[in-house]
């Protein structure tokens, strides 16, 4: 049976797509090393019009007779104030522009501008090298290094040094946990459950926290935090699985990138944690079957988070405790018991 | 005698995708068998050959028929003589993200009404509205539609002979914000206003879209018909599910019919059941699935078709704007406190392959599911009201979804039914055991002998009669007196009191004759019939009567509450 694979993995290859939604421009080039907040890619951003209603500001009769009388072409930048259109030199009527900005369209006497506005940016969302320009869309960019993917993000890039505030995968982060020696840095902690914790963290400010578990309630701040917030393994009060923290614990103050972007499982796009290292790695697979002998994490109360070793797939259906009949699998916990999980509730860790 | 062709009908859903076998047997067609395979729709592959392919070879691993090529890369498509292969294939998707629809029109409570109503039909959205009432400039209408990014506008207004300037303007407006949008992100328009303004809307705005017309959804003031654009609306959702779904395209060229989305294909067996039954009542289907569900009703042939956008996978936690986590919690019968089902239901949304794993997690699921039933049979009670003054009984209740099949009993199948639904009066509930209603209703369009058959078989499961009896009678006082005549001269008596529920010994297809004699004012049915005598069948929880009341009211002591759950449930496992 195909198995989804979670990649909490020392060290691998990685290759990311970093896309704009629409046509722009890129803005590095094949070679160059990116950090995670670097942006690589701009368009003009298309969700502010101004609509020039020339022929009724004219008193014109019909929109053919404006058209002769604008003196734009599509495409056409303009600064506010600029011409749009005039009528006859004796009783001069003029039409300016209102903003600045770009005349995208001109059509039934009318002219709309798309107005000036910040670009729309595409952060590079891990520290690598930029392979390969995708003309008007975006660029790839690969690096080796340790890989964590989390379950979800607030939609935030960043990169900074690596703090642990966990003494144990299961430690709450308390707001007197945080002092200003963690500015500017990215903090590991077990779970949340506090807003002030987000508050004390957004004063400081961090450059993104990686937690095991949020409560469902801090959604919202967490959304609006302006550092990345990456969870790792759902919601509630459930530690860091026993292999990220390991992971993460023996990478303290190393550079880490988080691109806590929303999980979507349509696209494929994933939360995740880069930590770049000096070494060379083979890329990792994206999907597999489950087989004996893979470390698995189980993805559902009551186990929630646990990790372990496949043991053996169960032939047939299995009837669970609660009655429920479905493929099954034998799986041996880090803590050695023994459990029966259904396998679209575990995900293989590689 | 018929003639005689195998079926092979694949239903892509967004987290399983199932092959199902349809052949004929002793002259009939019956359902052979299902193979299933995790749903491939999604990153990293995209592309729904996988997963058909992978759910395809589980169908064969079962029946140990041969329907791949020998290197198993193709469907053997038509049937060999050596028994491999199948002779028709069909195909219905819930999968894919929720469609993000425009819904433009003139008046808000009559076609932006109509809009939105065709928009509930399919897995869609409707992310903004633009009417006359709208105060908002041009420019900011524009503005509104580029940030929505729709797949599709929905665009009404004018009775026949009614207004045409303002539908004019409507479509000035979605020209221009559709000049201006990339040619890969330009919606599908579907006009459903004015047939007088068809061939004018289709040549202005053709230029920059596609365009599909639909009959009128408001051909006058008072009436409304969805139906024909409903038609419309699944073709175009078909299609923009062609470049949504890797793969869709090219499997539907085997089919014998295009790919249909699953709600319109499971609404078109509600229809068909509700011709043949009892026209007096109305025939009803649900099926809850992992993102949505669908909430069909069929009087005489006329249909509701409603997709809700909830379901028990990514998108359960919506029935936390619905409803406040102590109103789910009322309903489970093990002690939770609200952190551990909100933390859940969140748990579930990123997960939502998974199943339930204990007790707890069984009890949220169903939980769950009773409120979004609740939910859908308000609003169609409410629709009832308005548009035929009276509740209707439902004869029968098809129930599909994996949280009603995986259920550990039938009856906790139908005890979610019947607390979800509450419904009234007497009705067969029958549950689809092998997910096959959708696929029934596309094989139909080729073949209508199939659905026919296959629903007289065993493939579906009757869970019971049941007696919903309507008393305003104070809690365990009679309100109905039974005798159940068996077929071989057994005569037994009931008193059901107000307030319990009651499983009759009647066993599975076994058909009795029932008295009812209605005690204190009550009415066994929604048309004020006080007893009687009639003949039933007997499902696997036996037959039922439910006198609990309507709506039902549990107890605000958690503990008695607790005990009472215990109490339904255990009452429908005597049988």
């Amino acid at each position: 049976m195909l198995a989804p694979v979670t990649h909490i993995i020392p060290l691998t290859k990685i290759r990311r797509a970093r896309l704009l939604p629409t046509k722009g421009r890129v803005v590095v080039q094949v070679g160059q090393i990116v950090g995670a907040s670097d942006v690589v890619a701009e368009a003009r951003q298309q969700n502010q019009h101004t609509l020039v209603d020339v022929q009724r500001a004219l008193s014109l009769a019909s929109a053919a007779e404006t058209r002769k009388l604008i003196d734009r072409k599509l495409g056409e930048r303009i600064q506010e104030g600029d011409v749009i259109a005039e009528t006859g030199k004796i009783f001069r009527r003029v039409v300016r522009a209102p903003v600045n900005g770009v005349i995208v369209m001109i059509s039934n006497g009318q002219v709309l501008i798309e107005a000036d506005r910040p670009p729309l940016r595409i952060k590079a969302g891990l520290e690598g090298e930029v392979i390969e320009i995708i003309p008007e869309q975006g660029v790839l960019v690969e690096t080796n290094g340790a890989l964590l993917q989390g379950v979800w993000g607030n939609g935030k890039i960043n990169q900074g040094l690596l703090v642990n505030l966990a003494n144990t995968p299961n430690e709450e982060l308390t707001p007197a946990k945080l002092d200003v020696s963690m500015r500017g840095s990215i903090v590991l902690s077990g779970w949340c459950s506090r807003p002030e914790t987000l508050d004390v963290a957004a004063q400081l400010p961090l450059r993104g926290l990686i937690l095991g578990s949020i409560m469902p309630e801090l959604i919202p701040a967490a959304e609006k935090a302006e550092f990345p917030i990456l969870v790792l393994e759902g919601f509630g009060q459930m530690a860091i699985n026993n292999i990220a923290y390991k992971l993460l614990t023996t990478n303290e103050q190393r550079s880490i990138a988080l691109n806590a972007t929303p999980w979507d499982a349509f696209s494929g796009a994933r939360p995740e944690a880069v930590i770049t290292l000096p070494a060379s790695a083979e890329n990792s697979p994206e999907i597999d079957v489950f087989t004996a002998g893979q470390t698995i994490r189980v993805l559902t109360p009551p186990y929630c988070g646990k990790t372990g070793i496949l043991s053996e797939i169960l032939p047939g259906l299995t009837t669970l405790d609660n009655g429920l009949r479905t493929r099954a699998a034998a799986v041996r916990l880090e803590n050695s018991q023994e459990v029966t999980i259904p396998l679209v509730n575990l995900d293989i860790l590689k | 005698m018929i003639d005689a062709e195998s079926v092979l009908a694949v239903e892509i859903g967004s987290t399983q995708t199932r092959a199902a076998l349809f052949d004929v047997v002793e002259r009939k067609y019956h359902f052979i068998a299902s193979g299933s395979a995790p749903s491939t729709v999604d990153a990293p592959f995209r592309d729904a050959g996988e997963c058909v392919h992978l759910a395809i070879e589980d169908l064969q691993a079962v029946t140990g028929r041969k329907l791949l090529d020998k290197d198993s890369q193709h469907i053997i498509i038509p049937g060999k003589a050596d028994g491999s292969g199948i002779d028709r294939m069909a195909i219905t998707f819930s999968a894919g993200p929720t469609l993000r629809v425009i819904n433009a029109g003139l008046l808000d409570d009559v076609s932006l009404q109509s809009g939105k109503n065709l928009t509930s039909t399919a897995k869609a959205k409707v992310i903004d509205s633009f009417g006359l009432s709208d105060a908002r400039s041009t420019d900011q209408k524009i503005d509104a539609i580029i940030k929505a990014e729709p797949d599709l506008i929905i665009l009404t207004g004018g009775t026949q002979q009614g207004a045409s300037r303002s539908v004019l303007k409507m479509v000035e407006l979605i020209m221009m914000a559709s000049r201006i949008l990339p040619d890969d992100k330009r919606p599908e328009v579907i006009y459903a206003g004015n047939r007088m303004l068809a061939k004018k809307i289709k040549e202005v705005l053709g230029k920059w879209l596609s365009v599909h017309t639909a009959p009128n959804v408001r051909p006058s003031i008072d009436l409304e018909n969805i139906s024909p654009a409903e038609a419309v609306l699944t073709g175009v959702v078909t299609r923009i599910r062609y470049n949504q779904i890797g793969g869709l395209q090219t499997l539907g060229k085997r089919c014998s019919t295009p790919p249909s989305p699953s709600p319109q294909a499971f609404g078109r067996i509600v229809r068909f059941l509700s011709e043949i039954y009892n026209p007096n009542k109305g025939v009803m289907g649900v099926d809850i699935g992992a993102s949505s569900t669908t909430f069909s009703v069929a009087v005489a042939g006329g249909l509701t078709n409603k997709v809700y956008p909830i379901g028990l996978g990514n998108h359960i936690t919506n029935i936390l704007d619905l409803y406040e986590p102590a109103e789910i919690m009322q309903w489970i019968p093990i002690p939770i406190n609200e952190e551990t089902l909100v933390s859940y239901l969140w748990q579930k949304s990123i997960t939502p392959n998974s199943q339930p794993l204990d007790q707890m997690a069984m009890a949220i699921e169903q939980a769950v599911a009773r409120l979004i039933l609740r939910h859908a049979m308000q609003e169609i009670n409410e629709k009832w009201q308005e548009d035929w003054e009276n509740e209707f009984a439902f004869e029968p209740i098809l129930a599909g979804g994996a949280v009603l099949r995986n259920a550990p009993t039938p009856a906790q199948s139908l005890l979610t039914l019947l607390d979800g639904l509450q419904p009234i009066g007497i009705s067969t509930i029958i549950l689809d055991q092998n997910n096959l209603t959708a696929s029934l209703g596309t094989i139909a369009a080729f073949n209508p002998v199939l659905p026919v058959q296959v629903l007289e078989s065993g493939a579906f499961l009757n869970l019971g009669t049941v007696i919903c009896p309507i008393s305003k009678a104070r809690y365990g006082t009679p309100v109905l007196n039974v005798r159940l005549e068996h077929e071989n001269g057994l005569k037994e008596t009931f008193q059901i009191k107000q307030g319990s529920i009651v499983s009759l010994p009647l066993q599975l297809g076994q058909t009795a004759n029932i008295h009812l004699d209605a005690l204190r004012g009550t009415e066994v049915d929604p048309h004020g019939k006080r007893g009687g005598r009639f003949k039933i069948v007997g499902g696997i929880c036996g037959a039922v009567i439910d006198a609990r009341g309507r709506p039902i009211l549990l107890p605000k002591e958690d503990g008695r509450r607790r005990d009472l759950l215990k109490k339904w449930q255990k009452s429908l496992e005597s049988n």
